[in-house]
């Protein structure tokens, strides 16, 4: 990929316009920034989140992530990826990942903004803790997770 | 090795990361699951579905039947939540 790699575990926030413009800085190839952000909801299943935890595997994360993007890259002609995952407790409304990838053409970046944000919600060492109105308890996976990511195989 | 826990599975085992040295019959992921769990009842607890539990072997995944010969650092965690 001739363009910039950035994959960030952090607890503080991300602000996606900053982060879009260091990623296409004195760049004139790129046509096409698909961003995506995953926000900490104020529901689920009809039950009201007071916050969620992120824990994650230090080291092991950063490098899962790393895998995925060499994985987009070989698929995707791309100009650039940036992945801010963060980690800590978070309250409805707050950010939680933001997923960017650059191309000369939208086709490509939009689908490897999918299948990055497929993978990482399936294979990097990620989990969450939900607090609500009924106590605590850990987030289980979703098969819907699985078959998202599954669609990727390449047979 | 060191052996490192996430999540669920950190809580009931009640720690973060331990340092062990299995006896030479356990070789893969899954025997060394089993021999954890006879260890007590909170690794019993930890490991009471095999299945459902996902493990890392030097920061990359790896099957039940992986062998464990040579790893650094092994992690058990259960399926991933993030983001």
């Amino acid at each position: 990929m001739s363009g910039p790699v950035t994959i960030r575990i952090q607890e503080d926030d991300f602000d996606v316009a900053r982060e879009i413009a260091s990623l296409t800085a004195g760049r004139t190839d790129i046509g096409a920034v698909v961003s995506f952000s995953g926000i900490c909801r104020g529901d689920e299943d009809s039950a009201r989140i007071a916050a969620l935890t992120l824990e994650h595997y230090p080291g092991m994360a950063e490098e899962e992530i790393k895998r995925h993007v060499d994985e987009a890259t070989s698929r995707w002609p791309l100009s650039g990826v940036t992945i801010i995952h963060r980690v800590g407790r978070f309250t409805p409304g707050q950010n939680i990942v933001l997923v960017l990838t650059a191309s000369q053409h939208r086709q490509a970046a939009f689908e490897a903004a999918e299948f990055l944000m497929d993978y990482l919600k399936t294979n990097a060492p990620f989990w969450k803790k939900q607090e609500s109105a009924t106590g605590a308890g850990w987030v289980e996976a979703q098969a819907r997770d699985d078959e998202a990511a599954a669609r990727w195989t390449r047979s | 090795m060191k052996l490192k826990y996430f999540a669920w599975v950190r809580e009931r085992i009640g720690k973060a990361e331990e340092t062990i040295e299995p006896p030479a019959t356990v070789r893969t992921v899954e025997e060394l699951i089993a021999w954890l769990s006879g260890r007590s009842e909170a690794y019993a607890y930890a490991f009471e579905k095999p299945k459902v539990i996902r493990a890392a072997i030097d920061h990359a995944h790896v099957r039940p039947d992986a062998a464990i010969a040579g790893a650094r650092e092994i992690a058990f965690f259960p399926p991933m939540t993030g983001g």
